[in-house]
């Protein structure tokens, strides 16, 4: 599947032609706390991350916030 | 344009800076100089000879509280500049109602799930205000990974990956460096981009 994540084009390597947060979380092995997810620029709140899906083509935004300031 | 025409466009913005350490106390000094016309800050903790090491502080202000005394600061430099100051720990609902009127805000949190909590309710609640984030800007050196990124209105300045710790110490060089290409982007923003 291909999309747009973090303003890049990424290669995703599942056959499924909808995925959630949660199993590109699994994909890519991210296991980062306090991220900030988008998906076509709407915001993905935690308790929907099992269930928001998205398709090829679509944008995904991954952000890692992380301590300093 | 001019700095006089500069000055004519950002003296009727406003900008709200949540947290006045590291990040929030200079970038608001910054601002303040090029004569951005209103600040709303805000931060809940006191002044301790710990933030010497970055936050525009002096010694003879350790024990008072942050926001009041940056705003004293900021008088000091440009006395033009409104200031509101708030000593407040933020949670989402006074992020926006304390906010609202803000053509910017400038996210100066130190904690990652601060950072998270308030970006997450700019983009749910106050759609389409752009928000300024200082993500990774802890150790020293490494001026080349520093770098500005754009989601939507969402901007992110830092390094991205460098995070505070015991033995990655948030010092002035690479704060205040984030901390005035934060108030570089605000610029950007309120003025367009420069020729």
């Amino acid at each position: 599947m291909k999309i747009n994540l973090n303003n890049r084009e990424e290669i995703l390597d599942t056959n499924k032609d909808i995925i959630t947060i949660t199993e590109l979380f699994e994909l890519k092995k991210f296991t980062f706390k306090n991220l900030v997810v988008k998906i076509n620029g709407q915001l993905i709140k935690r308790d929907e991350y099992a269930s928001a899906t998205f398709k090829a083509g679509d944008k995904v935004d991954v952000i890692h916030m992380i301590s300093g300031g | 344009m001019t700095f006089e025409q500069i000055k004519e466009i950002l003296k009727i913005k406003t900008v709200g800076i949540a947290g006045c350490g590291g990040l929030g106390s200079n970038a608001a000094v910054s601002l303040a100089r090029v004569g951005i016309g209103r600040l709303i800050i805000a931060d809940f903790d006191k002044i301790e000879i710990s933030n010497l090491n970055r936050q525009y502080f002096f010694y003879n202000q350790i024990g008072e509280f942050k926001a009041p005394a940056l705003k004293e600061n900021i008088k000091l430099i440009n006395p033009l500049v409104e200031v509101e100051s708030h000593t407040i720990k933020l949670e989402p609902k006074d992020i926006v109602k304390l906010f609202r009127n803000c053509d910017v805000i400038v996210e100066a949190f130190d904690k990652a799930e601060m950072k998270q909590m308030i970006v997450e309710t700019v983009l749910a609640e106050m759609a389409g205000r752009p928000i300024v984030c200082g993500i990774g800007m802890a150790g020293w050196g490494k001026n080349d990974l520093i770098k500005t990124q754009c989601y939507d209105n969402l901007y992110l300045v830092g390094d991205g990956i460098t995070e505070a710790n015991e033995h990655t110490p948030v010092l002035a060089p690479r704060v205040c460096a984030v901390s005035n290409m934060m108030a570089n982007v605000v610029l950007e923003i309120l003025l367009g981009e420069c020729n």
